[in-house]
């Protein structure tokens, strides 16, 4: 090894101490800040040592990176909070497809591959190109421009089984004679890449938080893939800290469905919705602006419990308004969050952020649930499935055992919904029909709105 | 270099990544998932040092889309885990101005 690249190396082992610290900061609300600061530094140390390497062609480099920075700081500053479950799959992608187009260039240039870098150069291609059209697909129903609900076509699984094995054998044919098979190669990209689709759009929309992890996973694991083929360190570092990140998440998020990965993936949930008139019956108590006034007016603690469709409302802002207003009455506010509320793990949390909600109200299941008979009114804001106590309490229902915010043990529940739609898993929710439960119909945001007035017309 | 030592390398890695990541709060999930996404753009150093000067056309315009996605995939990605994590403020610091 030359001197030069020798330095480059070491440089390297700098960069991968900064995405470890990096990463470890990220664990407190505290330091998370600059903990991404630093991991960018570990970032552009490499790029900057990398460009000293020699016989590079800085016009494209240059090219590549001015259009990929503008592309990817407008991005990153014109995106809605609501919508960053569909920038972070879109960002994903792009990740995947260049771990991609790497593998494919380095074989392209260098044909003569052996046995073990010819499978780790198709890996590297095929997990990119699963992670790239996988991510589109969840960039298309996350920002509904596909359908989001699960799509199963017949023979999914039998077809899906198929492409693996072709994938497989053709990655064998492949190793064993790289020089004389690119053709191969290309077959192995075209089918990674209907692969991700095939994989991902069965997946309905509220299993999207774990397919993100996992995609998230993969997208680092293909640059790790990339780096046994170009022989580099870094990449393989850093790849894997972000496969094995991926992996966490996703099976924090399973857990907090009560799901296996391979129900999430291979089931289809929630595209069987039970006949209409099933599940629990009853009759629900609508409720006026100003009898949730007077009810909110009167407690002393009071729980917001968002979902999914406080994002689609965009009623964060609105929600922090009144949390403030009920705070100036003496009442104590907090925002109890699921771990799958929303689309993304942790959505519900940057949605609230925004709106300047102080991290410190922020309650995690766990720790609500216990307390939860001392709470005076929960308001349910457009969440459904995460609340449904027939998870608790119906053995036959499709999310039995799954672990719920208990609001109905709370001495009221208000209920903000649209209609009475059932939510994603296509069941109705006993919840609606409790006793202690009144149903506050309209969009979330103009509901609030109207709560505001009262309490401001009050003063 | 050796496959036997750069699998040694991936192997610790990844239990590293398991240590790190089991203890990141809920709160952060999403700052972190944006975050190391950022950190999977690290695919742009090997496009970088794979557009050679003396390279086939055909490998070039591969390398140089490989760096635009990486690029943006990094570039993106920091910017957009800093704007979220930005906004979390703890309460003393004047949550709500």
């Amino acid at each position: 090894m030359s001197t030069s690249a020798l330095a480059i190396n070491f440089a390297y082992v700098i960069s991968a101490a900064l995405f470890i610290f990096g990463l470890k900061m990220l664990s407190s609300p505290a330091t998370a800040r600059r903990g991404n600061m630093v991991s960018a530094i570990g970032m552009l140390l490499a790029v900057v040592v990398t460009l000293f390497a020699q016989g590079l062609d800085y016009k494209w480099i240059l090219l590549g990176m001015v259009i990929g920075s503008a592309i990817g700081l407008v991005a990153a500053y014109k995106v809605e909070m609501t919508s960053m479950p569909e920038m972070v799959a879109l960002f994903n992608g792009f990740g995947g497809v260049s771990s991609l187009l790497l593998a494919w260039g380095e074989y392209h240039e260098n044909p003569d591959l052996s046995v073990f870098i010819a499978i780790v150069a198709s890996l590297s291609a095929f997990i990119g190109g699963i992670t790239f059209t996988g991510s589109m697909i969840a960039f298309g129903k996350l920002s509904e421009k596909i359908p989001s609900k699960a799509i199963i076509f017949s023979g999914q699984h039998i077809i899906n089984a198929a492409i693996l094995i072709s994938a497989a054998v053709c990655t064998g044919l492949f190793a064993a004679n790289p020089q004389n098979l690119y053709a191969v190669f290309v077959v192995i990209i075209l089918i990674s890449l209907v692969f991700g689709v095939t994989s991902v759009i069965p997946i309905g929309g509220a299993d999207m938080p774990v397919v993100i992890s996992l995609l998230n996973s993969y997208s680092g694991l293909a640059a790790c893939a990339a780096g046994f083929v170009i022989g580099n360190n870094i990449l393989i570092v850093a790849g894997a800290l972000v496969g094995a990140s991926g992996i966490i998440l996703t099976r924090i998020m399973c857990k907090a469905m009560n799901r296996s990965l391979s129900n999430v993936l291979f089931s289809g949930f929630g595209a069987i919705t039970q006949a209409a008139g099933d599940g629990p019956q009853g009759e629900i108590k609508p409720a006026t602006a100003e009898d949730v006034y007077y009810i909110l007016e009167a407690a002393d603690s009071v729980a917001f419990v968002p979902g999914y469709g406080l994002a689609v409302a965009q009623a964060q802002h609105v929600t922090r308004e009144l949390g403030d207003l009920l705070e100036e009455n003496g009442t104590e506010v907090m925002y109890a969050i699921h771990p799958v509320a929303g689309r993304m793990p942790g959505h519900m949390n940057v949605l609230l952020a925004e709106a300047n909600v102080p991290y410190d109200q922020l309650v995690e299941m766990d720790d609500i649930n216990p307390r939860m008979d001392s709470v005076d009114v929960c308001v349910v804001i457009g969440a459904n499935d995460v609340v449904n106590p027939a998870a608790l309490e119906d053995e036959s229902s499709s999310i039995y055992g799954m672990p719920i915010i208990e609001t109905h043990r709370a001495k009221t529940v208000i209920v903000l919904k649209r209609s009475m739609n059932p939510g994603f898993a296509g069941i109705q929710n006993a919840l609606f029909f409790a006793e202690n439960a009144r149903m506050y119909f309209g969009d979330a945001k103009a509901s609030i709105q109207a709560l505001i007035a009262e309490f401001k017309g009050s003063d | 270099m050796d496959a036997v030592f750069l699998t040694f390398v991936f192997v610790l890695t990844i239990f590293l990544g398991f240590e790190l990541i089991s203890k990141v709060p809920s709160t952060l999930h999403t700052p972190l998932m944006s975050g190391s996404n950022a950190i999977s753009g690290i695919t742009l150093i090997g496009a970088l040092a794979s557009l050679q000067t003396d390279n086939h056309f055909f490998a070039t315009v591969l390398g140089t889309l490989a760096v635009i996605f990486a690029t943006i995939n990094v570039v993106g990605g920091y910017a957009v885990t800093n704007r979220m994590l930005e906004m979390f403020k703890k309460k003393d610091d004047g949550g709500a101005k």
